[in-house]
């Protein structure tokens, strides 16, 4: 499916804020000079075509009391496969990704409490194959917006 | 456990939140129906998350490379303490740039700002790197660039 003028359109006004009121597409509609109707079946569509990765609330997770890190595991590499699904398989990594360099596999990991954190990384430290563990934490987030401006 | 103040409602409100947003004339109400609140009482709430910032929006993420930003790097950079806060704002000013976080070093690993770049090619990711670099004045980095997606989700709250 090509992308319209109008999809283009739509994709750009639902990265930045969906309003919050009872009638949101209508809202929408109005402003981009079109009818609720033909926002929700086009938003529809776009999703059923795989265009959105997700579209509601995305949460700021300190902010509900989560503690989050980056991890950067170094493994030797006959055995990136199973130490990357043994990380899948906790609902707390959320994002791992093979990346190119010493280390080669980086998650984030969010839980409710350090502990929790501690007692995940030590599993994970003594799985088969990791040779190396960076726990790197953040103090400040300058910018989480990820936004594809489409043209 | 957290420390964020929430009320057994608010989570529950949370985890409705959470799910797809309905794709109907009063999502809201839909959503408000599954915890048992008004519409009214669950756009309060809304409301408020947001200007607590619980809620950093509501809104959709693309799938990147169904839009044609098949490339991401994730690039270290080693930022003298006393400039870090000026350097990030000089990358996050880059639309490329999706995330910049600080980041504690560890040993041997001296980089402590973290950016996320978006591009549709790789030399493209490299070009905007290279200005990045020039524009801050930063010479010691590394470009993590990804081989493999493994996983990437959103996290589910409040589901323990």
């Amino acid at each position: 499916m090509e992308l319209s003028i109008f999809d283009k359109e739509l994709l750009n006004y639902l990265q930045g804020n969906i309003p919050i009121c009872s009638r949101p597409f209508a809202k929408m509609a109005a402003e981009l000079g079109t009818d609720e109707e033909t926002i929700i079946s086009r938003i529809r569509a776009l999703k059923a075509e795989g265009y959105l990765r997700r579209i509601g609330t995305f949460f700021n997770s300190n902010n509900l009391g989560y503690v989050g890190t980056l991890v950067a595991l170094k493994v030797s590499p006959n055995e990136i496969a199973p130490v990357a699904e043994a990380v899948n398989k906790y609902p707390e990594a959320t994002h791992n990704y093979e990346r190119e360099g010493k280390y080669n596999l980086w998650f984030t990991l969010l839980t409710r409490d350090k502990n929790h954190e501690s007692d995940i990384l030590n599993e994970i430290r003594n799985l088969p194959g990791v040779e190396d563990m960076l726990k790197l934490k953040s103090n400040k987030k300058y910018k989480v917006n990820v936004q594809f401006k489409l043209n | 456990m957290c420390n964020s103040n929430l009320t057994k409602t608010d989570e529950e409100i949370i985890k409705a939140l959470q799910e797809d947003f309905p794709l109907c004339e009063e999502p809201y109400k839909v959503l408000a129906e599954r915890v048992g609140v008004t519409e009214e009482e669950f756009l309060q709430r809304v409301q408020k998350f947001v200007a607590e910032k619980k809620i950093r929006k509501m809104g959709a993420v693309l799938r990147h490379r169904e839009v044609g930003f098949k490339f991401n790097a994730l690039c270290a950079w080693e930022v003298p303490p006393e400039k870090l806060d000026d350097v990030a704002k000089i990358m996050s000013n880059h639309p490329a740039v999706s995330h910049c976080y600080d980041r504690n070093t560890a040993p041997n690993w001296n980089y402590n700002l973290y950016t996320m770049i978006h591009a549709k090619t790789r030399e493209e990711c490299d070009a905007i790197i290279l200005e990045l670099a020039k524009m801050a004045g930063i010479e010691n980095y590394q470009v993590l660039y990804s081989k493999k997606e493994w996983k990437k989700t959103s996290m589910k709250y409040f589901k323990d």
